[in-house]
Parts: C-alpha cells; sequence; structure tokens
C-alpha cells in the first residue's frame, strides 16, 4: 500500500500540487489586479515600486526594522526565522536538489548542509508552536482566531515535522518520506486557497499602503 | 509629644501618572467604561424601521458595486496575529478588552457582513455603526503596526459607508453632515453671518493695527486662506489671529466671501462620499476662480485629510489642482523665510501633541518642531510622538457624535491622559495642538482627569509673541 501511495505521492500529485499552487496564485493574483483596475482605480495611479520595496524592506528583510516589531521583539525574531527557514531550507535542502536534478535535469544550485537543514526544520516547527502558544494565550489574538488559523499551522507544520521523522529515520523512513511528500504537497496546493495566501498578497497590500504613506504622505510606514 | 499633623491636610503627593490610573479605577468601578446604555436618536429610528430584507438588499448592492480589492484583500491578507491591539488608544484604554482591538474591529463588522452575505438585523447594523463611528477614530495608527499595512481606517469607513447607506449614522454627526449639504459649511453659518464675522475681526483688529485688512475675495492673492465651520461660529480670535500674524509678515492673502470657505468635511466621516466631493470641488473652484497661488488652512487635521488626501481623490484630483499646504508648513515656511519673527519666547514647557492627520496624513511633524522651538523656550517631547503619536480620540468624526458618546470617547482615551500626564509630571504646563478636534479631544481629557494643562494653537502663540513692529 506504501508504495503505491509513495508513486503516487512521487508521480502525479507533484504535478497537481505545483499547478494547484502557481495556478490558483496566478488566478488570485491576476483576480486581485482586475478587480483593483474595476473599482480602485487609483491603486494603479499611486502605486510607487520604489516605496513598496523599501517598506518591504524595513519589514520584512531588515530584522527588527520596523517599531511595532522593536515592541515586540520575540515575537518580530521567531516570525522573522520561521519565514527565512520555512523558504530557504525546502529550497536548497540536498534531498530536494538531488530530487530535482535527477527528475528534470535541472538545479545546479547550492545545497545547505543537512545539519543546517535539520535545524531549521525544528526552527520552523518551534515557530508553528509559538505562533500556536500566541493563539491559545494572548486574549487579542484568541479573540480573532479559529478553527482555520489552527488548521493552516497544522498544514504547515506536517511537511516539516515529517521531513524531520524521515530524516532522523525514526520508524519506518519510506512512510515518514511517504507522508513528508503529501503533506508538501497539501501546503502547496492550498497556499493560493487559505490564509497562506498572505504570501501572495502581502507586497502588494503592503506596497499600496507604502505607496500612499512615501509618495502622498511622505511618511515612512515601518 | 509634638504635633501630628491631621491627614485630611495632608498633600497630595501622587505624581499625575498615578492619579490618572487611580481615576480610572474610580471610573471602572462607577461603571463609566460601560457603553451598553448609550441611546443615539438616529441610531434608535433607524433599527426600528429597518428590515433584515432592506439591509441585505442595501449591503449586497453596495458590496458588488464598491466593495473593491482593498476591501477584500485586506480581509485575505491579515493573518489574525492581534499585532495591532496595542496601536489602539480604545484598545489599551479599556482594560485591552481584544473587542476594541483594531483587527477585533473588524472581526465585528467586515467580517460578519461577508460572511453572512449581508444578512444582518437592524440591532447588528446598529452596532457596526456605533463601532465604526465611536470605536475608531481612522487615525491609521494601527496600519503602523501591521506587518502587511492593512489600513484598518479604510475598512471601518468601508463599515460608515455601508452604515450611511442604510441611515444607519449618530445623530450629532449626520445633522454636521446636513448642514453641508444645506450651506456648504459645517455649523450651518449663514452666507451674510460668514463676511459678517470676517469683517468684525477686521474691526477688532484695527484697534491693534491701524491698517489691518481683511481682504475678501480679492483676485490673484498669493494665499487663499481657508478655515473650518467652528472659526466664525465659535472661535472667531483664530481669524483675528491668522490675519494679524499675515499682516504683520506682509502676506498678501484672502478669504473668499461665498461658500467654499469652508475646508472641513463630516461627510468624509458619515461616509456620504458624494456630498465630500461636492464638498471639495466647491472649495477647490472657489480657489481657483480667484487664482490664487494657493490655498493655505488653519490649523485643523481632519480638514487636511479630506482637502490633501480623500476628498480631491473622489473628485479625481489625484494630487490637490492647487498647491495647498497646512498653516503648520506655512508658518515654518515664514520663519525660515524671515518673514515672521518672535520678539521673546514663550516661557513655559511646552509639549507638542502631533495630529494623526498632519503626521501620518503628511509628515510636518518637524515644521510643527521648528516653529515651536522658535517661539517657545523648552520643548518637552511626549513620547510616543510624531508618526507614531497616539490620538485625541476626538478625530475622524468621533467628537462628532456629541454628547451621547462624550463619556466613552473619554474613558476610551485613558492612555493619552497617561501621556499627558507624564509630562505634567515633567512640569509642562502648556500643550501645542495645532489641530481643532485635537484641541476638543484634549480640552475634555485634560478637565476630566483635572491635569494642569493648558492648550494653545500654534497660532495662540505665534499672535502672542511674534514680534509685531507696527501694532499700537
Ligand atoms: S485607525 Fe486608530 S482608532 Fe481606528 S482601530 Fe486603528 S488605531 Fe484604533
Ligand atoms: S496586525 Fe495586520 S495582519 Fe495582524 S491582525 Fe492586525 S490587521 Fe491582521
Amino acid at each position: 500500500m506504501i508504495d503505491g501511495l509513495y508513486n503516487l505521492a512521487s508521480g502525479p500529485l507533484v504535478w497537481l500540487a505545483l499547478v494547484l499552487c502557481i495556478g490558483g496564485s496566478f488566478y488570485k493574483f491576476s483576480q486581485m489586479a482586475l478587480l483593483a483596475r474595476q473599482k480602485d482605480g487609483y491603486v494603479y495611479e499611486y502605486w510607487s515600486w520604489k516605496h513598496a520595496l523599501k517598506s518591504a524592506f524595513y519589514w520584512w528583510i531588515l530584522p527588527l526594522g520596523s517599531f511595532n516589531a522593536r515592541l515586540n521583539p520575540v515575537m518580530a525574531i521567531v516570525t522573522w526565522v520561521f519565514h527565512v527557514c520555512l523558504l530557504v531550507s525546502p529550497i536548497f535542502l540536498l534531498a530536494h536538489v538531488v530530487m530535482f536534478e535527477t527528475a528534470w535535469n535541472v538545479g545546479l544550485w547550492p545545497t545547505l548542509p543537512d545539519a543546517a537543514a535539520d535545524v531549521m526544520a525544528f526552527a520552523v516547527l518551534v515557530g508553528c508552536i509559538f505562533f500556536l502558544l500566541r493563539r491559545v494565550t494572548l486574549p487579542q489574538v484568541k479573540f480573532v482566531t479559529s478553527g482555520n488559523d489552527f488548521f493552516i499551522l497544522a498544514v504547515v507544520a506536517l511537511p516539516f515535522l515529517t521531513g524531520v521523522l524521515a530524516y532522523h529515520q525514526v520508524g519506518d523512513y519510506k512512510t515518514w518520506v511517504t507522508l513528508h511528500m503529501l503533506a508538501g504537497e497539501l501546503m502547496l496546493a492550498l497556499l493560493p486557497f487559505t490564509r497562506l495566501a498572505h504570501a501572495i498578497y502581502a507586497l502588494f497590500v503592503r506596497g499600496y499602503t507604502a505607496s500612499e504613506f512615501g509618495a502622498v504622505r511622505q511618511i515612512k510606514d515601518w | 509629644m509634638s504635633e501630628v499633623e491631621a491627614p485630611a491636610a495632608a498633600e497630595d503627593t501622587r505624581t499625575w501618572v498615578e492619579k490618572v490610573k487611580a481615576k480610572q479605577q474610580e471610573d471602572i468601578a462607577a461603571g463609566k467604561y460601560d457603553y451598553t446604555t448609550i441611546e443615539d436618536a438616529n441610531l434608535d429610528r433607524a433599527e426600528k424601521n429597518l428590515t433584515e430584507e432592506h439591509i441585505q438588499k442595501v449591503v449586497k448592492k453596495w458590496l458588488a458595486t464598491e466593495g473593491g480589492a482593498r476591501l477584500k484583500t485586506y480581509v485575505q491578507t491579515c493573518v489574525h496575529c492581534g499585532l495591532c491591539s496595542e496601536a489602539c488608544h480604545h484598545y489599551m484604554s479599556n482594560s485591552k478588552d481584544p473587542k476594541y482591538s483594531p483587527v477585533g474591529k473588524v472581526k465585528r463588522t467586515i467580517w460578519k457582513i461577508l460572511e453572512r452575505d449581508g444578512r444582518l438585523t437592524p440591532a447588528e447594523v446598529h452596532e457596526m455603526s456605533v463601532i465604526a463611528s465611536t470605536e475608531c477614530n481612522l487615525c491609521r495608527r494601527c496600519l503602523q503596526y501591521c506587518p502587511f499595512g492593512i489600513d484598518i481606517g479604510y475598512l471601518m469607513s468601508s463599515v460608515r459607508r455601508m452604515c450611511h447607506l442604510l441611515g444607519m449614522t449618530p445623530l450629532y454627526i449626520q445633522d454636521t453632515a446636513h448642514s453641508h449639504a444645506a450651506t456648504m459649511n459645517q455649523m450651518w453659518v449663514k452666507d451674510d453671518e460668514w463676511i459678517d464675522s470676517l469683517q468684525w475681526q477686521e474691526d477688532e483688529a484695527r484697534d491693534e493695527f491701524a491698517d489691518i485688512r481683511i481682504p475678501v475675495d480679492k483676485e490673484g492673492a498669493e494665499v487663499y486662506y481657508s478655515v473650518i465651520g467652528p472659526e466664525p461660529k465659535f472661535r472667531t480670535q483664530l481669524i483675528y489671529q491668522a490675519a494679524a500674524i499675515f499682516h504683520n509678515s506682509g502676506v498678501d492673502f484672502t478669504f473668499p466671501a461665498n461658500p467654499g470657505w469652508d475646508n472641513s468635511d463630516m461627510c468624509m466621516f458619515t461616509g456620504d462620499f458624494e456630498m465630500m466631493g461636492r464638498i471639495k470641488k466647491y472649495h477647490y473652484e472657489s480657489a481657483m476662480k480667484l487664482k490664487a497661488k494657493k490655498i493655505v488652512m488653519g490649523e485643523c487635521g481632519h480638514a487636511f485629510r479630506s482637502v490633501y488626501d480623500v476628498g480631491n481623490r473622489w473628485v479625481g484630483w489625484k494630487m490637490p489642482p492647487i498647491p495647498m499646504i497646512h498653516s503648520i508648513q506655512y508658518f515654518s515656511e515664514l520663519i525660515t523665510e524671515g518673514k515672521l519673527k518672535c520678539r521673546e519666547k514663550y516661557p513655559e514647557k511646552v509639549s507638542f501633541h502631533d495630529p494623526c492627520n498632519t503626521v501620518r496624513g503628511r509628515g510636518l511633524h518637524e515644521y510643527g518642531r521648528h516653529v515651536t522651538r522658535v517661539f517657545c523656550q523648552e520643548l518637552i517631547e511626549m513620547t510616543p510622538n510624531r508618526e507614531y503619536n497616539i490620538c485625541c480620540n476626538a478625530g475622524g468624526g468621533v467628537i462628532n457624535c456629541g454628547p451621547p458618546f462624550k463619556t466613552k470617547r473619554v474613558m476610551s482615551n485613558e492612555w493619552k491622559a497617561e501621556q499627558l500626564a507624564r509630562v505634567a509630571d515633567q512640569g509642562v504646563t502648556t500643550i501645542v495642538a495645532p489641530c481643532h478636534n485635537c484641541h476638543g479631544g484634549l480640552d475634555d481629557i485634560i478637565h476630566t482627569y483635572h491635569l494642569p494643562l493648558k492648550l494653545k494653537f500654534l497660532g495662540d502663540i505665534i499672535y502672542e509673541y511674534m514680534d509685531k513692529p507696527e501694532a499700537e
């Protein structure tokens, strides 16, 4: 049974997940862009890449670059490390890169030492636990939390959890690898259709605010 | 045996901060933080007249025609992290009750509207109007705290728009919106009363400056000076002061004779955007008809937001069609050009309150400090300040919702009271606040907490302490 699932997860489901992720993101993005054209045309008028990128730099790239990040340094650092690890480790993990190379004959990009990738995967899991604890303990977060928020935390945690278990060969390697692939595919497939879609929108939301603030109101927004 | 002083005569040695905090506890015990019994005649009336069917029809139509990408993307992007909470004075002042956090207010309004596809009870719409109109000043402070820059002020303003389409707007602010519609000014000032006020102030000023003029409808003037409705109505001395400062600095200025003179805009805050557009069009066209070189506006924050940022956009001007600047900046420029000089410095310790609309609406904070430093002996900063200032809780139309919501408004800004108390503890006696709404809001706070503070406009201090070579 696990062999069948393995073949499915490493074959057709990869494609399905990629199609849903890339196609879905493209669809969501164009929906937003078209709606903005129709009803908020001024967004295009005021848009300024310069201010958008500058604001994104202070908020997301530079650790503790924003006023609020400095007010909440623990949350800010955890969020920063979480996102960096979340993005970097899957792309540069040796096992993944080898897979791309054998499958597509591409991907000559550098790889991470396994130990580093392992630490990064743990960091993602710690981040998930931290966010979970915030959700259940801080009243202002609890008030706006619903089942969905827990669900996406689980969706993000699972690929990393199963990946770590597979790497450390806790139990049956093949089972964990299969689950790991399924979890990863689920995360990719759901990205455009859940709150994970903030990954698609973030730059444009931040960017519009930054454009208004930077160009019209001449004030920083970080 | 030495005499023991009676405890009653003991001096209150608490700091102002301690006094403010103690008063908050008393107010909580006295039930002042319970807002559930507030009645508003127009909201109550509208609640009786609406039906769920009608509400859904209107809300769906509103969403279909006006619910644009900003509204939808903001809702889809928000990760419910709560990081915006500590930006908001409503949340900070109401014992951090999460329902007052910015995202909490979005949950209680927009999320519900979208989830139910507009199927709301009249009581729910009533509650949403109260949330959007009295629990948010559209101050944009939370936007500075959100990792995505989600503009919750925009979302709350959208809720007000929806409520406007349902006739669910608090009575007092609706009255000012009616005044705009009927008279093109906020305070039911009649056309002849306006000119009368200008002439009266000119008369008064002649005692001080023999040849002062308050030119009306002069073509091609350097400066078209605009004020808000309350100035001719009950703060006429501000017109006097502005004229004195301009006269003294040799500025070629004029007031318009006709409607359009009032730059204020409560319709922007009730969600009556059609009317907002009309007001701004009148205003700009009145300046253009007079071929003025630029508009300078008095010390008001919300009007600046409307003229510089929001209203012009509705009419289709990306940026103001003729240069328009706030007097904070204009005063600073007059000083830099050497036209406005300080005779002697205001001798007391002052602190500068940044109005939301002049900092997050346009970074004018350093201009304000420039003027303050030139005219005052000592400036002690309150923190946070500049673009992170704490709102006065009067702006965004909240004070205009009138007496029914006054206690709620003042209680919901205990946080600002603490900030003012901190500077009072440092010996500050005077708060400089270059905005009308801020004056209203801070005045109520100062009185409620008996803080030993005076409030001044920049113009108040400039007028009193400027060099007046020809004054009699
Ligand atoms: S705009 Fe200001 S008043 Fe409104 S929720 Fe945000 S911080 Fe609070
Ligand atoms: S800080 Fe931004 S993303 Fe977080 S809850 Fe507030 S509005 Fe949503």
